[in-house]
């Protein structure tokens, strides 16, 4: 458990130093939603009644889009110099290395929401009717959604042709229910009419059977020859 | 083996026809929707085979991340293949029935909308299979079919919290149907179970002589290489 623990952990600091000092992803993705951000804006133009309805939805699609980028330079990050079959032989358990990646994943996309929420608010008008609170679980348990599949999908793209363009192919039809969980929650957070329970419960229950999915599948996938 | 086939394939053009000459002159004619409604004897036969097929996907999936058999794996292909192009048959049919009877081509209601997914989850599958090295196609599209399956209740209960619009289904269901139509309906899913078994059965042979051909260049071309 414990080399479990310190593998993980060393994985994950290495991945952020990575990103640390190169910002590839991070500023890719931040220009990347706030040009989405602005050309909603433009192309919509609506009042605070509308807004309410429609940025849920807006918010979302602007994170799982932005999302792709870091997901997709997560493998492909360790094709160079073949750390990829390093981590093949390497007697340490392929789930660590998994965990460690969908946390990364995890803390780029969260910075990329703390920064962008506050844009999307001000830039919309927006301020929450219902229980503004449950906003954040619906952003923790949303997030780890897109994460886990999206890790998990990125380590089979990285072995297919022009596997840039197929992460997407693959994750988006999988991740329809939580997008729909997170972006109806969001819209009854925001427009107070009724309760987010379900949407909570259901997105729950997409990442708790999904990450037991990737946890149980991940060595079947990095061992694939 | 081989006998069987084109006995089947007579069979199946017997059958096909005869529940066609059932479907569009023996079932008796809907009293509001008139003869539109007879596009449900397509409509429905389609949908169940094709969400036969996705199932017989799943079990071969599974069977072949246990034992790893390349029989299963073909199956596996093949019945995604077939049980997309009949999805698109229920997806196309649907709308041309829902225009005239509902007013409008489509809604998102629970069992289009959880079709439509099916099909998205499962051309996914077959773009992943096209553009993955033979290799380790097998494997990978054996993960991603188990994760489809594991969507499905899922997208189930997210779609569920809405109305539903699409009639009840006819077995099983609260809808009652007239015994002479559901003659008619088990009629033209048995032909349709028959010809896609039949499609599968034809790809299935194909694709096993397709692995060999390939086997058998590779080992020319290594020979070539040792010479």
């Amino acid at each position: 458990m414990s080399s479990l623990r310190s593998i993980t952990l060393a994985t994950l600091t290495k991945d952020i130093r990575l990103e640390w000092r190169s910002r590839d992803a991070i500023n890719s993705m931040l220009f990347f939603s706030l040009l989405v951000v602005v050309i909603f804006s433009f192309s919509f133009d609506p009042n605070a009644e509308e807004s309410r309805e429609i940025a849920g939805g807006l918010i979302w699609v602007a994170f799982l889009f932005a999302a792709v980028v870091a997901l997709n330079q997560t493998w492909a990050r360790e094709l160079r110099n073949q750390v990829l079959d390093a981590y093949r032989v390497s007697p340490a358990p392929a789930n660590s290395l998994f965990i460690a990646k969908a946390l990364g994943n995890f803390i780029l996309v969260t910075v990329l929401e703390a920064v962008m929420a506050p844009l999307f608010m001000i830039f919309y008008n927006l301020r929450a009717l219902g229980p503004a609170w449950q906003l954040i679980p619906v952003a923790i348990l949303g997030t780890w959604a897109l994460v886990v599949n999206g890790t998990f999908f990125a380590a089979m793209s990285v072995r297919t042709r022009s596997r840039e363009i197929m992460l997407p192919l693959l994750l988006f039809p999988i991740s329809i229910p939580a997008v729909q969980s997170m972006v109806e929650a969001t819209r009854i957070i925001l427009s107070g009419d009724g309760s987010a329970r379900f949407w909570i419960v259901l997105l729950l229950t997409y990442d708790v059977v999904f990450t037991t999915a990737c946890l149980a599948l991940f060595e079947t996938i990095l061992q694939a020859e | 083996m081989k006998r069987a086939f084109p006995i089947l394939a007579v069979l199946t053009a017997l059958l096909l026809a005869y529940a066609f000459y059932e479907a569009i002159w023996v079932a008796p004619m809907e009293r509001t929707m008139g003869d539109v409604q007879r596009i449900f004897y397509y409509h429905v036969p389609s949908a169940w085979t094709a969400f036969l097929l996705f199932f017989v996907n799943l079990v071969a999936s599974v069977v072949y991340l246990i034992r790893k058999s390349a029989k299963a794996d073909a199956i596996a292909l093949v019945s995604a293949e077939v049980g997309v192009v009949f999805c698109t048959v229920v997806l196309v049919t649907g709308p041309i029935w829902a225009r005239p009877v509902w007013g409008i081509w489509w809604t998102w209601d629970l069992r289009l909308t959880l079709t439509l997914v099916l099909w998205l989850i499962y051309v996914s599958y077959l773009v992943l299979r096209r553009f993955s090295d033979s290799s380790q196609t097998p494997k990978l599209a054996a993960v991603l079919a188990i994760f489809g399956a594991l969507d499905v209740p899922l997208v189930y209960f997210s779609i569920w919290f809405f109305r539903t619009q699409h009639p009840q289904p006819v077995i099983g269901g609260g809808g009652s149907i007239d015994p002479r139509m559901l003659h008619v309906l088990l009629i033209n899913w048995l032909a349709f179970s028959c010809f896609a078994l039949l499609v599968c059965w034809w790809r299935y042979r194909l694709e096993m002589l397709q692995r060999e051909a390939d086997e058998l260049e590779s080992l020319e071309s290594l020979r070539g290489v040792v010479q």
